[in-house]
C-alpha cells in the first residue's frame, strides 16, 4: 500500500485515504459502515455476495466496495435508493432460500433495509449432513459465500476436501464424490466452521445451545 | 454465531505451537473453540485438537479426590483401576505423601528419589515443583519427558551455537525462501504450523524439501522429498555440506565473522561425496546435489525438524549435521533462516525454561555452578542445594532397576507408555516402594501409584506456556474443577509445607504463594531472560519472545541477530555412525514410531476425547509392495513383534511407508508400541533411539 | 475398462503441459473415453496434474458435457432454446422421452440413449435441431422419433447472404480446409504486408477502422489491442479467439468457422504480431464437434507451411494457436470464465479490474476477440496491402454478420452494412414471415438482448441508433416470432436459459435468475400475484446493477422488454391467488 494521499467523497463528506485502500476500507475509516456478507479479513475477497455495492459517480454499474479500490477524486454514495434496492431484493431473494435463524448480521442488515423476508415465495436448499464426529454440515443455512471453501484449500488449510460443486443456483458445497468427510482429505481443523457467518457450519458441542433468533436482532 | 455466556481467551493445551484459543462457555462447561484471528501464533487457525480435543477437560474419568492404593505395601505392585484406591482427604493424602518423601530423605539421602515434572504443566506448575525438588527434597533427580523428544536438539545446538531454542518466530515462516523440514510429519504434529509452511509454497512460492524416510504430506508440496534410509540422517547433511564446499557456496564472510573450526570441518567432508552418500542412504547423489544447491543458494533458508532427528542413538550429530550446514551457509540470525526444532508439547520448552532438567536451574543456569548457587539459596532462604547434575529419566529408571532410588514423585507424566522397552521399564517400576502422582486422570503410571493427587487441566487454572519459539503465553481459568482437584502448583507448595516441617528445616517461607503470577515474579527475577516479562505485559501483549531482559525490551523473535550465546558458531567434525538395531530374516521390518493428527503422546487426553472416534485404535502403517508381497489386507489384524515385545495392531497399507519400513503411532495403551522399542540411547544426550527396531509382523487371530 | 485406463493413462502422459490448464482436455477425454469420468480417472488425472482431487469434481460438476455417473453409449441433446422451441422441439424430446421409456436425463434400460436438454446448438437457421452423439441433426421436426436415434448426420447447411460480402467473401467457395486454396485467393496477404509494418501501425490502422468487438459489448478492437501491447518483449501476452458461441439466436460462427476458418487463424496471427504475442488458444463450444475437428486441422497445416511456428518467415516472430474445447457452458463465453475454464477450472467470471488487457489468461495481458472480430482484422489487413491508404479500410469495418432465425422465410447469416435498416433484413432480405402470417415479435441481440417495439423496427441496425433507443446489437441476433407464438413462453424460455447458465458465483444472478423463472412459471400458470411485476422489476434491477458480469447483468433484459411491451400478459387471466 503506497504512502500517497489521494481525496474522494463517500456521501458528501471529503476524507483523505491512502491511494490503493479499497472503497470499503475509506469509508471505514470514516466512520461509515458499508454492509458485507462474503468479505472476510483473512481471505481473498470474493466480491460474490454484492451486498457492499455502492454508486460510484460515472461507473455504469454499481461497485462491490471491498474489492474496488478508490481514485483521487471519487465520489461515492454507500447508501443511496439505488443501493439500498439491490441490496433489499438481494437479501430478500436469500431469505427465501436460506434459513437465517443463525446469522444474526445478516438479519440485522434486513431489519436495517426494511427488507421483506417473505416477499419471495420460500423455496429451501440444501439438506443437513451428519458424517462425523466433530461438526454438522447444515446447508439449509449455507449461502455459498465461499468462504469455508477458501479456507479449506489455498488461503489457510490447504487440505483441500472441500470446492464449489454444481453451477448457478444449484451450486453447492460439494467433497469429492460427495463422500463423507472422514472419506475425504478433511482433517477436521474446524477452520471452516470459525468463518462460517449463518451457522451452517457448526460444533456439534454447540448443538443445544440457543441460537440467536431472528427477532432478536 | 452462538450465543455463549463467557469467552475466555487461552493458550491450546496440546503441541508446542501454542495457539490462542477462544473459549466459549456455558454452564461450566466448554461447548466450543474458536481462535483469535488477529493473535500470533496462529492468527485464527486451528487444528482438529485444539478445535475439538480440549472435551477431556469435562471427561468422567477425572479423578475428583485424592486417593490412597488400597493395598498399600503388601508386596509386589501391579497396576490397578479406580477399584484399586480408596478416597482420601487431602490431609491424609499430603501428610502421606510427606511422610514417604521426608522418610527417603532421612533414611537412604535425597538421592533415592526420582521426580518427573511436566511438559504439560505450566511454568509455574514446573518451578514450585523444581523448587520443592531443589530446595526442600534437595536433590537434583529431575526431569521430564524432553529427554525423550529434543534432547539431542537440545545438546547438539547446544555444542554449535549455545542455544537450543528454535530460532525463528512461527510468523516468519511465511516469508520463506527456501526450506528443510526432516524429521518431522509436520502436517500431524505441528498442523496449524505446516499451514504457514504450505501458504509458503503455495502462495509465496518457497521451495521446500523434505528429507524423511516416510511420504508424509508436505512431500506432495515439495519442490524435492530425499527419501533416505532411517538412520542415514548425517551421510545426507554431510554430503550436501560436501556439495556446497566443492561448489564453493558456502558463505565465507559469515564462516570468518562468525564461526570457529571451519578448516578441520571442511576437511573432514573431503571424499564423503553424494555418491558414496547414495550408498549409504539410497537417495540419489543428483537429488542430494540438487538439495544442497537449492538450501545454498537460497536468500533465506531455515530448517525444521522433529523427533526423526532428535530419537535416535545418534541423535546429538545428527542435529550437528544440520547445524554445521546451516553455518557453512549463513543461514542463521536473518529473518527466515534459522534451526528450529518443532518442541513437541505445549509447554515443553517452558518445562526446560523453568528447570525441569537435572543439571540446571531455572534459565539454563547450571547447578554446578557455586555463584548461581548462592543466588538461588539466598532468594530460596535455604541452604544446602546440591551441587551435582541429578539423573535424567532413563537413568532414573536404571537407578529404581538397581535399588539406587526407591521413590518416585511423578507429576504430569506416563513414563509407562512413554519409556523405550516397557517390559523392562516396568519391572524397574515394580520395584520402587512409594510412587506418588499428581495427573488429572488415572493412567498407564498412574495404575502403578500409591497416592495419587487429582490435579487439574488447562482450562481450570491460571499460568503461562511457552510454545517451540519461546512465546510465554498465558492460560486462563475458564471452568470450575470436578470435586476437590486442585491447581498442581498449589499440591506441591502444600507438600512442601508439610515435607519442610517434618524434615525439620527451618521454614524457609517459600511455599507461600497466592497465585501463578507471583510464581512468576518470582522466577523471573531469577532468569535474567524472563527479567521483562510478567503476567500483566502477557496480559496486554498476548505473548512475549523470550530472552526478554527488561520491561522495555520488545522479546526476541529471532535469535542469534549479531551473535550466538556461545560466541562463534562451532563447526562439528563428525563421524557418520550408523549404529542401532537392524534388520534381519527374523525380524525384516525396520519399525518407526511417532504421532498423529488426532492423538497425542500417551492419549490421557486426546483418548478420552471426541478424537477418538475419528481415530479409535492402533495401526501398523505399511507399503502396499510390502502388504502384497506379505498377503496383508487392508484392516487385518497382526501381531506386531520385536526382541523385546509382541504387540497387536492393524494393517493400514499406504504409500507414506517406504518399502520395508513400518510406522505405528504410540498413543494406544492396547498396543502400547514402546513394548518393541529399545532403550539404546544417544551417549551424550541420553535420549532412546525411538525410530528404528527391527519388527517382524505376523497374521492374528 | 482396463484399456480404457491404459488409453487414458497414455493420453496423460503424451499432454504437453501436465498442469492445471490440461485439466478440460484430460477431463474431456475421460468423458469420451467411459461416457462419464469415474472417479478412479480422476484420481489419476490428479496426480498427473497436480489438481487437487475435490478441485476436478466440482470442475465436472460445473459443465454439463461432463458427468460424474455413468450415462448412455449415446446422448441426444435437443435444443431447447426459444427458436427451436417454436417449431416444437419439446414435444419432439417428450416423444423421444416417452418411445425410450425414460425420463430426461436418465440412460435408457439398456443404457444405449439417454435425451437432454441443450440450450442453444447454434442451429437456428435449421431449427428444431439436436446432437446424437457428436453427430448433428438439423430440422429433426420432419423426421420420424425412431429415425432420429440412428439417422445420419444431416449437416446444416453454411451460407451467407447479404449485400455486399467484405468478410464473408471466401465463405462457402470451396474446400474451407484447403490451404492451397486459401493461399490462391489472396489467402494469409493481410498477415504478410502486416508483417512488413511496425507493431504500432498496425494496431493504428485496426484503431483508425472503427473496428469494433462482435461479441456483445462492441469494445474497439484497436484500443484493446494498444492495451495489451506494450514495449517489453518478456512479458508473456496471449492472444485468444472467443468461438464459444453459445447465445440462443447466434450461429455466425459456427458459419465461419466452416466455411472459412483461415481468416479467423489469419486474424488472430495479425493480433498476435500485433501485440507481440507468442501463444493463442481458440476455444470453441463443446458442441462444435465439427467446426473444432476443423480448426485441428487448418492449424496443422498452417504449421506445415510455416505459418505458425517458430520464427515464422525469418521474421522472428514466432506464434502457435492451441485448439481448446468448451465442455458446456455458456457462461464460458464472457471473456474471463474463458480464461478459467482454459486454466482448468470452473467458468466462472472473475471481478473486473483488472481488465484482460492487462491480467488476463494464466494472468498475462490478453488480447481477446469473437471470431467475427479476428476476421474483419484480416480484411482490414488486406485491403490495406491493396490499397495503401489509411482512409480506405473504413468502408470495411462497416459490415456486420447478423444471424436472422424464427419465423422468417429465409433464415441465415447475413453480412449487411451498418445502417441497415431491421425492417428491410427482415422482410426484404429474409423473405418476410412465412404463410402469409403476421410477424409478433423481434428479439434483438438474443437470450441477453430485448424485443423490439413494432415502432422500431425501421430502425437502422449501427452502434448508435440502437444505443440511443436503448437497445443492444450484442452479437447481431434476430429472432422472429409470428403471431401464432406465446410472447410468455418465449420469456420463459429465456428465463429458463438464464437460470440454467447462471454460474452461481454472484448472489444477483444466482438467485435473480432463479426467482425470475419460478415468478414467471406461476405466472404461466396463472397464479398471478400483486406484487409480479414489482418483483420481476426489482430482481431484473439487482441483476443489471449488482451482478458481476454481462450475464446477469442481461438476464432480466428480455424479461423486462416484453414487460413494458405486452403488461397483460404478465397478469394473464387475472387469477390472484391471494
Amino acid at each position: 500500500m503506497s504512502t500517497e494521499k489521494i481525496t474522494i467523497t463517500v456521501d458528501g463528506k471529503k476524507i483523505t485515504v491512502p491511494s490503493g485502500v479499497t472503497i470499503l476500507q475509506a469509508a471505514e475509516s470514516a466512520g461509515i459502515t458499508i454492509p458485507t456478507i462474503c468479505f472476510h479479513e483473512q481471505l481473498t475477497p470474493p466480491g460474490l455476495c454484492r451486498q457492499c455495492v455502492v454508486e460510484v459517480e460515472g461507473a455504469r454499474r454499481l461497485q462491490p466496495s471491498c474489492i474496488s479500490s478508490v481514485r483521487e477524486g471519487m465520489v461515492v454514495k454507500t447508501d443511496s435508493e439505488k443501493v439500498r434496492r439491490v441490496r433489499r431484493t438481494n437479501l430478500e431473494m436469500l431469505s427465501a432460500v436460506t434459513d437465517l435463524s443463525e446469522s444474526p448480521e445478516i438479519v440485522r442488515q434486513m431489519k436495517q433495509l426494511d427488507a421483506d423476508e417473505e416477499r419471495f415465495a420460500a423455496s429451501p436448499r440444501g439438506s443437513l449432513k451428519d458424517d462425523n464426529p466433530f461438526y454438522i454440515r447444515d446447508y439449509t443455512k449455507c449461502i455459498l459465500c465461499m468462504r469455508c471453501v477458501q479456507v479449506c484449500s489455498s488461503d489457510i488449510q490447504f487440505s483441500y476436501a472441500l470446492a464449489a460443486g454444481g453451477r448457478g443456483f444449484d451450486s453447492r458445497i460439494a467433497t469429492f464424490y460427495n463422500k463423507d468427510l472422514p472419506d475425504t482429505t478433511c482433517v477436521f481443523c474446524g477452520n471452516c466452521i470459525q468463518v462460517c457467518p449463518t451457522g451452517a457450519l457448526k460444533a456439534k458441542t454447540e448443538g443445544n445451545s440457543t441460537g440467536v433468533q431472528h427477532d432478536e436482532a | 454465531m452462538m450465543k455463549h455466556e463467557k469467552t475466555v481467551r487461552t493458550t491450546c493445551p496440546f503441541c508446542g505451537v501454542g495457539c490462542q484459543l477462544d473459549l466459549s462457555i456455558d454452564q461450566g462447561r466448554i461447548v466450543s473453540v474458536s481462535a483469535p484471528e488477529n493473535a500470533a501464533p496462529n492468527f485464527g487457525r486451528l487444528c482438529a485438537k485444539g478445535r475439538f480435543g480440549t472435551d477431556y477437560v469435562h471427561h468422567p474419568s477425572r479423578i475428583r479426590t485424592p486417593l490412597i492404593r488400597k493395598n498399600l505395601d503388601s508386596g509386589k505392585r501391579t497396576p490397578v483401576g479406580m477399584e484399586g484406591f480408596r478416597e482420601a482427604s487431602w490431609d491424609e493424602a499430603l501428610d502421606l505423601a510427606a511422610e514417604r518423601l521426608s522418610l527417603a530423605v532421612k533414611t537412604q539421602g535425597a538421592d533415592s528419589i526420582g521426580t518427573f515434572c511436566s511438559a504439560k504443566a505450566t511454568n509455574e506448575d514446573t518451578y514450585i515443583f523444581q523448587k520443592f525438588v531443589r530446595g526442600i527434597l534437595k536433590t537434583n533427580n529431575i526431569d521430564h519427558c524432553a529427554r525423550l523428544c529434543h534432547a539431542a536438539s537440545v545438546a547438539g545446538l547446544q555444542k554449535a551455537i549455545g542455544s537450543s531454542a528454535m530460532s525463528n518466530a512461527i510468523a516468519e515462516m511465511k516469508n520463506l525462501d527456501v526450506f528443510i523440514v526432516t524429521g518431522s510429519n509436520t502436517t500431524e504434529t505441528h498442523p496449524v504450523i505446516s499451514t504457514f509452511l504450505k501458504e509458503a509454497v503455495v502462495k509465496n512460492g518457497a521451495k521446500l524439501i523434505v528429507i524423511d524416510p516416510r511420504k508424509i504430506e508436505l512431500s506432495g508440496f515439495a519442490a524435492l522429498h530425499l527419501q533416505h534410509r532411517p538412520g542415514t540422517d548425517v551421510a545426507v547433511y554431510q554430503a550436501m555440506a560436501n556439495v556446497v564446499v566443492t561448489e564453493e557456496l558456502e558463505n565465507r564472510s559469515f564462516i570468518d565473522r562468525r564461526t570457529e573450526n571451519f578448516e578441520m570441518y571442511r576437511k573432514s567432508l573431503e571424499g564423503f561425496t553424494p555418491e558414496l552418500a547414495e550408498s549409504i542412504t539410497g537417495v540419489k547423489a543428483v537429488l542430494i546435489r540438487e538439495a544442497a544447491r537449492m538450501y545454498a543458494e537460497a536468500e533465506r533458508a531455515a530448517v525444521y525438524w522433529g523427533m526423526g532427528i532428535s530419537q535416535s542413538v545418534h541423535g546429538t550429530d545428527n542435529t550437528l549435521s544440520i547445524a554445521n550446514l546451516a553455518l557453512l551457509c549463513g543461514h542463521l540470525g536473518k529473518p527466515g533462516t534459522g534451526l528450529n526444532p518443532l518442541r513437541g508439547q505445549n509447554n515443553v520448552q517452558g518445562c526446560s525454561d523453568s528447570g525441569g532438567l537435572p543439571g540446571i536451574f531455572p534459565g539454563y543456569q547450571s547447578v554446578a555452578d557455586a555463584e548461581i548457587q548462592k543466588k538461588f539459596e539466598e532468594k530460596w532462604n535455604v541452604t544446602g542445594l546440591s551441587k551435582t547434575a541429578g539423573l535424567t529419566v532413563l537413568e532414573m529408571s536404571d537407578a529404581a532397576g538397581k535399588g539406587d532410588i526407591d521413590t518416585y514423585l511423578i507429576m504430569g507424566e506416563n513414563p509407562m507408555m512413554s519409556e523405550p522397552d516397557l517390559n523392562t521399564a516396568r519391572k524397574h517400576f515394580e520395584q520402587l516402594k512409594t510412587i506418588i502422582i499428581v495427573d488429572i486422570f488415572l493412567n498407564e503410571s498412574g495404575a502403578y501409584g500409591d497416592i495419587i493427587l487429582p490435579a487439574v487441566p488447562f482450562a481450570e487454572k491460571d499460568g503461562t506456556f511457552t510454545n517451540s519459539d519461546r512465546r510465554v503465553q498465558l492460560i486462563r481459568k475458564a471452568v470450575p474443577s470436578p470435586g476437590e482437584a486442585q491447581t498442581d502448583w498449589r499440591i506441591i507448595q502444600d507438600l512442601a509445607l508439610r515435607v519442610e516441617k517434618k524434615l525439620g528445616l527451618p521454614p524457609s517461607g517459600g511455599f507461600a504463594f497466592q497465585s501463578a503470577s507471583e510464581v512468576w515474579d518470582e522466577m523471573s527475577g531469577l532468569v535474567p531472560a524472563f527479567g521483562g516479562i510478567s503476567h500483566q505485559r502477557i496480559d496486554r501483549e498476548g505473548g512475549v519472545h523470550w530472552p526478554c531482559p527488561d520491561p522495555a525490551h520488545p522479546g526476541t523473535p529471532y535469535l542469534f541477530a549479531d551473535s550466538f550465546p556461545r560466541g562463534r558458531g562451532l563447526f562439528t567434525v563428525l563421524d557418520c555412525r550408523l549404529e542401532s538395531e537392524r534388520t534381519s530374516s527374523a525380524y525384516p521390518y525396520l519399525l518407526s514410531t511417532g504421532r498423529v493428527l488426532y492423538h497425542w503422546h500417551g492419549g490421557t487426553m486426546t483418548r478420552r476425547s471426541v478424537l477418538d472416534k475419528i481415530y479409535p485404535e492402533s495401526v501398523v502403517e505399511m507399503n502396499p509392495l510390502d502388504a502384497e508381497a506379505e498377503g496383508y489386507e487392508e484392516g487385518q489384524r497382526v501381531s506386531v513383534s520385536s526382541r523385546r515385545g509382541t504387540i497387536i495392531s492393524r494393517i493400514k497399507i499406504t504409500e507414506r511407508s517406504p518399502m520395508g519400513v513400518v510406522f505405528m503411532p504410540i498413543h494406544f495403551a492396547e498396543s502400547p508400541v514402546n513394548e518393541l522399542t529399545k532403550d539404546l540411547r544417544d551417549p551424550e544426550a541420553k535420549i532412546p533411539d525411538f525410530k528404528q527396531s527391527a519388527v517382524r509382523i505376523a497374521a492374528a487371530g | 475398462m482396463n484399456t480404457l485406463h491404459e488409453d487414458l493413462k497414455k493420453y496423460l502422459s503424451g499432454l504437453r503441459e501436465k498442469k492445471r490448464s490440461s485439466l478440460l482436455p484430460a477431463l474431456l477425454k475421460a468423458q469420451e473415453l467411459f461416457g462419464y469420468v469415474p472417479e478412479e480417472t480422476v484420481d489419476e488425472i490428479s496426480r498427473v496434474l497436480r489438481v487437487p482431487p475435490v478441485d476436478i469434481y466440482g470442475v465436472i460438476e460445473f459443465y454439463s458435457l461432463l458427468y460424474s455417473e455413468p450415462t448412455a453409449q449415446t446422448i441426444i441433446r435437443i435444443c431447447t432454446s426459444p427458436v427451436c422451441a417454436s417449431k416444437g422441439s419439446e414435444k419432439i424430446k417428450k416423444a423421444l422421452c416417452e418411445y425410450l421409456g425414460v425420463p430426461e436425463g436418465t440412460p435408457s434400460p439398456d443404457k444405449r440413449f439417454m435425451v437432454e436438454s441443450v440450450q442453444c446448438l447454434g442451429m437456428c437457421d435449421h431449427a428444431p435441431s439436436a446432437l446424437v452423439g457428436e453427430k448433428t441433426l438439423t430440422k429433426i421436426g420432419s423426421m420420424k422419433i425412431p429415425d432420429l436415434l440412428t439417422a445420419a448426420e444431416s449437416k446444416p447447411e453454411n451460407k451467407v447472404s447479404g449485400k455486399n460480402p467484405v468478410l464473408s467473401k471466401r465463405c462457402c467457395t470451396g474446400d474451407p480446409e484447403n490451404i492451397d486454396e486459401y493461399l490462391d485467393s489472396g489467402g494469409f496477404g493481410g498477415l504478410k504486408f502486416a508483417m512488413t509494418m511496425d507493431e504500432e501501425r498496425i494496431l493504428e490502422v485496426i484503431k483508425t477502422s472503427g473496428l469494433r468487438g462482435r461479441g456483445g459489448a462492441g469494445f474497439p478492437a484497436g484500443i484493446k489491442g494498444e492495451s495489451t501491447a506494450g514495449k517489453r518483449e518478456d512479458i508473456i501476452r496471449y492472444v485468444v479467439c472467443n468461438a464459444d458461441e453459445s447465445e440462443p439466436g447466434s450461429f455466425k460462427d459456427r458459419v465461419l468457422l466452416s466455411t472459412d476458418p483461415f481468416t479467423i487463424l489469419e486474424g488472430m496471427l495479425i493480433a498476435a504480431f500485433a501485440i507481440k504475442a507468442r501463444k493463442g488458444y481458440i476455444y470453441i463450444r463443446g458442441e462444435y464437434f465439427e467446426q473444432r475437428r476443423i480448426f485441428v486441422s487448418i492449424i496443422e497445416s498452417a504449421r506445415k507451411r510455416g505459418y505458425l511456428g517458430e520464427n515464422i518467415f525469418g521474421t522472428g516472430f514466432s506464434f502457435d494457436v492451441e485448439v481448446r474445447s468448451g465442455a458446456g457452458a455458456y457462461i464460458c463465453g464472457e471473456e474471463t470464465a474463458l480464461f478459467e475454464s482454459i486454466e482448468g477450472k470452473r467458468g466462472i467470471p472473475r471481478n473486473k479490474p483488472p481488465f484482460p488487457v492487462t491480467k488476463g489468461l494464466f494472468n498475462q495481458p490478453t488480447e481477446i476477440n469473437n471470431v467475427e472480430t479476428f476476421g474483419y482484422m484480416t480484411r482490414i489487413m488486406e485491403n490495406l496491402a491493396k490499397n495503401g491508404d489509411a482512409k480506405e479500410y473504413k468502408p470495411v469495418s462497416g459490415t456486420k454478420l447478423f444471424c436472422l432465425s424464427g419465423d422468417v422465410v429465409r433464415p441465415g447469416v447475413y453480412e449487411m452494412p451498418f445502417g441497415t435498416k431491421l425492417k428491410d433484413l427482415v422482410f426484404d432480405y429474409g423473405g418476410g414471415i412465412p404463410g402469409g402470417r403476421k410477424p409478433k415479435a423481434i428479439v434483438l441481440g438474443g437470450a441477453s438482448g430485448m424485443f423490439v417495439p413494432e415502432a422500431m423496427w425501421d430502425i437502422p441496425l449501427d452502434h448508435e441508433h440502437l444505443e440511443q433507443a436503448g437497445l443492444v446489437m450484442g452479437s447481431g441476433v434476430i429472432m422472429v416470432f409470428d403471431e401464432r407464438r406465446d410472447i410468455l413462453k418465449i420469456v420463459l424460455e429465456i428465463a429458463e436459459f438464464f437460470k440454467h447458465e447462471s454460474c452461481g458465483k454472484c448472489y444477483p444472478c444466482q438467485l435473480g435468475t432463479a426467482r425470475q423463472l419460478e415468478i414467471l412459471k406461476r405466472i404461466d400458470e396463472g397464479a398471478v400475484e400483486p406484487d409480479d411485476c414489482g418483483k420481476l422489476e426489482d430482481i431484473a434491477y439487482t441483476m443489471t446493477n449488482g451482478s458481476i458480469c454481462g450475464l446477469g447483468q442481461t438476464a432480466g433484459s428480455a424479461v423486462m422488454s416484453a414487460l413494458q411491451l405486452w403488461p397483460e400478459i404478465f397478469k394473464k387471466e387475472g387469477v390472484s391467488v391471494l
